[in-house]
């Protein structure tokens, strides 16, 4: 047990459990010598970026997964909050304001008013689940919806933008130089949430509580956790994540609409048992949530630059979930 | 022909870093009841799931009438006269009891080409089969409806139906009464009867030395030899079980009970077949065992307590100071903990490590500036709780569920060690535990009590009650029949009590 583990040991036993990392790893490689501008700033950026809006998506339904419960109204969320932080942050010039009497307001108050909503909204999951017993999939099936419905409601339906560029260059800011070196202020967002929520898996009760109700909701609640609780602080802390990636992703496209964050659910959930989340419970990680959200964008944008079809992509990131996930389980099953 | 109706040879059978099997043999005469001995890990479910095909042999032999066979599966051993009834039932509650005995091979009949199951068939035989196992119940009826016990002799009938030749019975009474382990052994001599050789796993040596006729012991994946039940004693079977002499079945114990340090109160339950109008108390210091037969509600009325159950009435104080528990959470904050009976489904958490077990009761002492848990300290208290417990495991990372059961059990007691309650429930601490575990969980019971914690004790096996109690609280239908001195406490003043059911 003790045994101290070479590089080169630690490399290979990392392969053999993490075969489709590797596999992608090496073709990405092999892309990158053999096309131009794969391994740019540029591409880079982009990338980071990509990964940074979905791995903090991923973070806040990781919670869900580990409790053996999941969270389909997390895109619909992405996407209201999106709307409600475009319509709040539109320039106070721009002709087309679908409320022409706010004033215009900071970009930061804007962010904690939708994470004030995203973190109801994620209450309303949580007591649901928790109190009234309802599966979390018909639970957050039926936000999804509504949420959905007040996307709807509040936009009109219409695309918003005009946003005041306060908002859009900070989300799209970076360190560094346009062409050269540079450091997206997303990455660094998105590490800082990954770091709080390694630290609050890992080095808080509200961690340990989860992965025991993870593991046997029922033992947990007989330790003394307090499972209503921490389940319906779960979700809570999920509906932020949400809201805080549309505050994101509103600005980084630069306009919002009710259409938004479709499908962003299935995509973060994907990641997640990628990244080795147990949909049995009470498995996963943070650095597992991460690796499983870059695999993903990382394999859209290979398939981008090997020139496939679109439409091909999404027959090709199927396929990886399901061998990906088929390979994970795989590995418990040997050890029985 | 050969004398045996079956016979494994020379089974080896590995896990990775286990020898679970290690050149196992097993001869079963038709006709007789064979014992299959042992403690917890020493090979017993192993080798009976090679034979009954869900695990696959590294090495060896099956022979049936002398003829060498091979089993792959569990429909393989059926087809050739196998069955057994699993240690954990697995039937599936929703259905009828008809359909749970003929899963897997419902009787067809054909309409054309398309083949439909004959329910009328599948119906009268299961009638006809469940009166060879003296149930008379319709079986329509959904099995969820029927209590542990009838759901074991369907299992049973299921066998029955399958004409089978070899009959396992793994640990078939650990969760009955005494009146229904009189109606299994009247099945299993009626079986007898018919020629079946019947493997019977159990850790009730009374049982064994009753029912069995020869009897087979194994230890650590090793065969140790085969005997017959005549004439073989407790002593006996338990020295070559456990490989030492074991002098003492129960520790001394040198607790002094002190002030009455716990009292319930009026106990009634929201569910009127509950427990009703139960008052009690515990000394600081005391072991107050709590007996009575399955359905005596003793379980409910301390998950009432614990509050995992709703009551309708009731008060509990402790030390004169009346406690609010509404919730399990509440009950431990007062001081109060419970092991529950059931390991599995409300004691481990599987997938966590041995640490997260031990630690999740008592997260809150190792709080750092209201938020942060000190890892380091968790990671000492575990390595203590490991040693003090004499938990064998291969690290405290290990996830519990990969330990066996007298150790995740340790596990278990160890969370509340860890926590420091005041009072301690103990629902069944021993069941399904072997021999030597059961020992060391008997010396940390009669030390907690040393150390001035008030025990309760629930268990079902009358002389641990006797052994380890110093009072005997009795329970019958929902209402407490009695209390008895430790010392005077006898099997026939227990029963009597547990029997005093309202006319």
């Amino acid at each position: 047990m003790n045994e101290k583990k070479n590089f080169g040991q630690i490399v290979i036993d990392y392969a053999k459990s993490n075969p489709i990392v590797i596999l992608l790893v090496i073709v990405s490689i092999f892309v990158g010598l053999t096309t131009k501008n794969f391994f740019s700033w540029g591409n880079f950026n982009n990338l980071v970026s990509n990964t940074a809006v979905r791995f903090i998506i991923a973070l806040g339904v990781s919670g869900c997964l580990i409790t053996k419960g999941t969270d389909l109204s997390a895109g619909r969320q992405v996407g209201l909050s999106a709307c409600i932080a475009g319509i709040l942050c539109q320039r106070g010039d721009y002709s087309g304001k679908i409320f022409p009497n706010v004033p215009e307001m900071s970009i930061w108050v804007v962010l904690l008013i939708v994470i004030a909503i995203g973190a109801i909204i994620g209450i309303i999951n949580g007591l649901i689940i928790s109190r009234l017993k309802v599966p979390p999939f018909i639970t957050t099936l039926g936000t999804q919806t509504i949420v959905y419905g007040l996307a709807l409601v509040v936009t009109n339906a219409q695309p918003v933008g005009g946003f005041q560029s306060a908002y859009t260059s900070f989300v799209a800011g970076k360190f560094g130089s346009a062409n050269g070196f540079q450091i997206p202020y997303l990455l660094i967002i998105a590490l800082l949430f990954g770091l709080f929520f390694w630290v609050l898996y890992n080095q808080m009760r509200h961690g340990k509580y989860m992965y025991a109700i993870g593991g046997n909701e029922i033992a947990a609640e007989v330790s003394g956790v307090n499972t209503k609780k921490t389940i319906t602080l779960i979700y809570m802390t999920a509906g932020i994540m949400y809201a805080v990636a549309g505050w994101l992703v509103a600005a980084k496209s630069g306009g919002a609409s009710s259409a938004m964050g479709q499908g962003y659910e299935l995509e973060a959930i994907a990641g997640c048992t990628i990244g080795g989340i147990s949909t049995t419970g009470g498995i996963g990680t943070v650095s597992g949530v991460l690796v499983g959200v870059l695999v993903f964008e990382l394999l859209k944008i290979v398939l981008q630059f090997l020139g496939v079809n679109p439409y091909y992509n999404f027959i090709v990131q199927g396929i990886v979930i399901v061998v990906a996930v088929a390979l994970d389980i795989r590995k418990n099953i040997k050890k029985k | 022909m050969s004398e045996f109706v079956l016979e494994m040879k020379d089974v080896y059978k590995a896990f990775p870093g286990v020898v679970a099997l290690n050149h196992v043999k097993l001869q079963l005469k038709p006709g007789t009841v064979h014992a299959l001995m042992g403690e917890n890990g020493a090979g017993k479910s192993t080798l009976m799931k090679c034979m009954f095909g869900i695990y696959s042999m590294d090495e060896g032999e099956i022979f049936i009438d002398g003829q060498k066979v091979e089993i792959h599966n569990p429909m393989d051993a059926l087809t050739k006269g196998i069955a057994m009834v699993h240690q954990e039932l697995q039937p599936i509650p929703a259905r009828t009891i008809g359909e749970n005995i003929y899963l897997g091979r419902y009787p067809l009949k054909s309409y054309g080409p398309f083949k439909v199951v004959d329910h009328e068939k599948l119906y009268s035989d299961a009638a006809a089969v469940l009166k060879e196992v003296r149930m008379d119940f319709d079986p329509k009826m959904k099995l969820g409806e029927l209590s542990i016990s009838q759901m074991q002799s369907v299992e049973i009938a299921k066998a029955v139906s399958a004409n089978c030749r070899v009959l396992i019975l793994d640990e078939p009474t650990s969760s009955l009464t005494q009146n229904e382990v009189e109606t299994l052994f009247t099945i299993v001599n009626d079986l007898k009867a018919k020629g079946v050789a019947i493997v019977y796993i159990s850790h009730k040596m009374d049982e064994i030395l009753r029912i069995s006729d020869e009897v087979t012991i194994m230890r650590d994946g090793q065969y140790i030899g085969t005997w017959e039940a005549k004439g073989l004693t407790t002593d006996f079977i338990i020295t070559k079980m456990v490989g030492r002499e074991l002098t003492n079945l129960y520790p001394p114990r040198s607790n002094v009970p002190g002030e009455v340090e716990f009292e319930v109160d009026d106990f009634t339950s929201i569910n009127p077949k509950s427990f009703r109008h139960c008052s009690f108390n515990v000394r600081k210091g005391e072991i107050l065992g709590v007996a009575g037969l399955v359905g005596a509600q003793r379980t409910e009325l301390m998950e009432g307590i614990f509050g995992i159950r709703s009551k309708t009435s009731g008060t509990v104080r402790l030390r004169g100071q009346e406690l609010k528990i509404t919730q399990p959470k509440d009950a431990i904050d007062h001081g109060v903990a419970m092991l529950t009976e059931d390991r599995r489904g409300s004691g481990i958490l599987g997938v966590l490590s041995v640490a997260d077990n031990i630690s999740i009761a008592s997260l809150n002492k190792y709080l750092e500036h209201g938020f942060l848990l000190n890892n380091k300290k968790i990671e000492e208290l575990v390595q203590e709780n490991i040693q003090q417990m004499n938990t064998k495991t291969p690290s405290s990372k290990t996830p519990i569920q990969s330990l066996s059961g007298g150790n995740q059990q340790k596990v278990l007691i160890g969370r509340w060690l860890a926590n420091d309650p005041d009072v301690l429930i103990l629902d069944e601490p021993t069941r399904g535990i072997d021999v030597g575990a059961k020992y060391e969980i008997y010396t940390i019971i009669a030390d907690l009590a040393k150390q001035g914690k008030s025990i309760i004790m629930i268990s079902s096996e009358m002389a641990e009650l006797i052994g380890m109690s110093d009072r005997v609280m009795v329970m019958c239908d929902g209402r407490i029949t009695g209390f008895i001195d430790g010392k005077d406490a006898t099997q026939e003043n227990i029963m009597e009590l547990a029997t005093q059911f309202e006319s």
